[in-house]
């Protein structure tokens, strides 16, 4: 259903999930779609410069909610989409909602990477994450009150083919950003900059050194491995010691193992880290488009101040400021009034055309303002509560681990009294 | 043979030791569980009569030196003793006078190692708290080991060294014994024929079993470095999750939470490594002085064996030639190796016993110590878990 106000870009082109009911902003999609990321695979093929190259697509599976909440079990809709389309997916989104926080992807590459943990994209773990961050990065964008009413959005995740060349035709490449900001917005303007500075900075700084730590302790429980070596030689000059000596090996040998395990959990927090180190990137970028339409405004301000200046030396013939034509003036004489006239006119009439932009402009600019201002409090709400969640699982990792370390000792301990 | 007169003190020991009275006496002594007392000597406390403690460490600055002396204190009712407790100070050199002394005098026996002599100036702090007390309780290690020996603790040095207010170590000069002078005076010249099958028996299990030990010395001290690396890192990691928290308003609390728990990660890991260096380390290192030790005796048994080897085939030798016959040293000798072969069975027996102990009591307090870490370390973690984050 098309809409009166001509706001097309807010609502679906296509028929709508609902049925009859008309699609309202704010409806997200996630309430009429059930999204997953299901499955990875490795596809070999020729690319842009003919090159053999192997990459992996994911399969998006869709179902309508309507059908759920009804008890019918339909066959999910699928399509394969690889990392890239996914970037193509959200420059479209940051581009075309500037205003807005907008979900990270999964890192493209491994980094952060403690030692054992692998930097190859094509690694089974590394698969596995990102299938995990793709979802969620689909589930966040797709709950999102002003994204999720996005056709490319949903073409993405209906379409499979020429879904690219759809999102090509809407030009937002060539898409001037043209944001402007009054100066009272500034201010908190700094305020969201500093925060993302801030959120950036301590996330990478902690991720950074929780990889650190992380090959520490690796090192620490792996060392422990040698003592089951040693127990079972020595048990074999034993009689009495013997037994309770080789089985002790083999609870260091367990606990030696076990860290393998802890870590590959960890990795799990990280990401959640990870997450949000890129999301105070997307809120960086929107602090960086504002400074960069604050400056655009000026110079629209500025073009404007100086065209009034020349329309006042044209009318009183006084010269404030210096220019070529009152140096050319002064040597070559005065140009004939009719050539006058007419570059006043030419002036008043640039003059008008620049009030009414600048005007337009900083209403337009106050507006979406508002909006990011809003979706900032909605990224601050959600970041508090997803990261308090992520502290909380890591407190219970380390409680997890704390308690297989008591296991393992106590049953060697058990082992030593029966030596 | 001749078995000369038992338990005395005062007198020189011979070198037909008593063991075999003395071990005799022994049993009869603790006739209530044999068997327990040759598997937990330790065990039968009732039956023990002699009690040292060395404890107290002194600093003593005087012009010529500094030294530190401890206080060795024994209780008994033994009547070798003239008073039924004692008090005494002593420095090192007095363990190790003592050591040498009852080396000398008790050849056939293992006699316990003490910790190390001499340490680099420079490299170890000789006045360090951790220093002394770890050398304490290798001293004190030493002497109840001596204090449990059925024949060592009999040893006339051992009385003096618990009971005199003065030790005149100028004493022992006169108390050179036959068997210090025969042992070194036996050259080159005597060569074994065979070692026993048991006492070879010992010799590879000292060897395998030294090897060992020095592995698992190694393997604790990679774990020391690699703990505190860990610890390094972990102080940092800590640090940032603090900073973070004075930046944010609803996360503060568990951010600080966080901070909070991986400090008491630190303490307890600092604590892990102490106890790692300060007792794991030195009663590991302890025992390999203690294989050594018992190489040595079986040396000497080896080399008292082959004196009476040598000094046989050159009786029988004479007696063939001109009818003299087996003169009574070579008798004495033959005696001396079986006094040594049976003592030297009797103690290890005991020492393998006693080392069955030690490492089960210094394996099960590491255990322990781990257990007490990842106690200490999960406490505050659940706790913050049920208040700051709900």
């Amino acid at each position: 259903r098309m809409a009166e106000d001509g706001k097309e870009d807010n609502f679906l082109m296509k028929p709508c999930l609902c049925g009859i009911k008309m699609v309202e902003e704010g409806c997200t999609l996630l309430r009429r779609m059930e999204i997953c990321v299901a499955e990875a695979e490795k596809r070999s093929g020729k690319n842009a410069v003919n090159m053999q190259e192997t990459f992996t697509v994911y399969l998006i599976e869709t179902r309508p909610m309507d059908a759920l909440n009804e008890g019918r079990n339909p066959a999910p809709d699928s399509l394969w989409r690889r990392y890239s389309e996914f970037e193509l997916l959200r420059n479209y989104l940051i581009v075309t909602y500037p205003y807005i926080v907008v979900p990270p992807l999964p890192e493209k590459r491994a980094e952060f990477v403690w030692h054992k943990l692998s930097a190859d994209n094509m690694d089974p773990d590394f698969v596995e994450r990102r299938r995990v961050g793709l979802e969620n990065f689909l589930l966040r964008v797709a709950s999102h009150p002003v994204l999720s009413n996005d056709k490319i959005l949903y073409h993405f995740l209906t379409e499979e083919h020429g879904w690219k060349e759809v999102v090509y035709e809407t030009g937002f490449q060539a898409k001037v950003l043209q944001i402007f900001t009054s100066a009272k917005e500034v201010i908190r303007f700094m305020e969201m900059k500093h925060y993302s500075d801030e959120l950036q900075s301590h996330t990478s700084q902690l991720l950074r050194a929780r990889a650190r730590v992380a090959d520490r302790l690796y090192g620490v429980y792996k060392v422990h491995g040698n003592y089951g070596r040693v127990f079972s030689e020595w048990s074999a000059i034993e009689k009495e010691m013997g037994d309770g000596l080789q089985s002790a090996g083999h609870h260091m040998d367990a606990y030696a193992a076990s860290i393998d395990d802890i870590l590959e959990e960890e990795e799990h927090y990280a990401d959640q880290l990870k997450e949000y180190l890129f999301y105070a990137e997307a809120l960086r970028a929107v602090c960086r488009k504002h400074e960069l339409t604050q400056f655009e405004l000026e110079m629209a301000s500025q073009d404007l101040i100086s065209k009034k200046q020349q329309r006042e030396e044209l009318a009183t013939g006084i010269v404030r400021t210096f220019s070529f034509k009152g140096m050319t003036n002064k040597l070559f004489g005065q140009e004939a009034p009719e050539q006058r006239e007419a570059r006043l006119k030419l002036l008043e009439e640039l003059i008008a055309e620049g009030e009414d932009t600048v005007k337009e402009k900083t209403v337009e600019c106050e507006e979406h303002v508002e909006r990011a201002w809003v979706d900032m409090q909605r990224f601050k709400e959600q970041k508090d509560k997803d990261l308090r969640e992520a502290l909380i699982n890591y407190a219970v990792m380390q409680i997890s681990m704390c308690k297989k370390g008591i296991q393992v000792w106590g049953n060697a301990k058990e082992c030593f009294l029966k030596m | 043979s001749t078995q000369e007169a038992g338990l005395t003190n005062g007198t020189p020991v011979e070198t037909s030791s008593p063991a075999s009275v003395s071990s005799l006496f022994n049993r009869l002594q603790l006739d209530d569980d044999l068997d327990a007392d040759s598997r937990d000597p330790y065990g039968c406390t009732e039956t023990r009569d002699l009690f040292v403690t060395v404890d107290d460490p002194k600093k003593h600055v005087s012009t010529m030196e500094t030294y530190i002396t401890y206080r060795v204190s024994t209780k008994t009712t033994r009547i070798e003793f003239d008073l039924p407790e004692y008090c005494v100070r002593r420095r090192y050199q007095d363990f190790d006078w003592l050591r040498i002394k009852l080396e000398d005098s008790q050849p056939t026996h293992l006699i316990p190692p003490l910790p190390e002599k001499f340490v680099m100036k420079g490299v170890v702090d000789r006045f360090s708290e951790e220093f002394v007390e770890t050398r304490m309780k290798a001293l004190d290690k030493f002497l109840k080991r001596v204090a449990d020996h059925p024949v060592l603790s009999f040893n006339p040095h051992l009385n003096a060294f618990l009971s005199a207010k003065d030790l005149n170590k100028r004493q022992g000069l006169a108390l050179l014994t036959k068997v210090g002078e025969s042992v070194k005076h036996v050259a080159g010249g005597y060569k074994m024929r065979a070692r026993p099958p048991e006492f070879c028996a010992m010799g590879e299990y000292l060897d395998t079993f030294s090897q060992k030990l020095g592995t698992i010395d190694r393997i604790a001290q990679r774990i020391l470095k690699e703990q505190s690396e860990y610890l390094t890192e972990l102080r940092e990691y800590g640090t940032l999750y603090s900073s973070w928290a004075g930046s944010e308003e609803e996360l503060r609390r568990p951010l600080e939470g966080v901070a909070g728990c991986v400090t008491t990660c630190c303490t307890g890991l600092e604590d892990l490594s102490e106890n790692m260096s300060q007792d794991f380390l030195p009663v590991l290192r302890e025992y390999i002085l203690y294989i050594e030790s018992m190489k040595n005796v079986l040396r000497k048994r080896d080399l008292s064996q082959a004196e009476y080897e040598g000094r046989l085939e050159a009786a029988v030798l004479r007696k063939q030639e001109d009818r003299t016959p087996i003169p009574m040293e070579v008798e004495k000798c033959q005696d001396k190796v079986e006094c040594f072969n049976a003592d030297l069975k009797a103690d290890w027996e005991r020492w393998q016993s006693n080392k069955r102990q030690d490492f089960k009591q210094l394996l099960t307090g590491m255990a322990d110590k781990n257990i007490n870490y990842y106690e200490k370390v999960m406490q505050p973690v659940i706790n913050d878990t049920l208040t700051r984050f709900k």
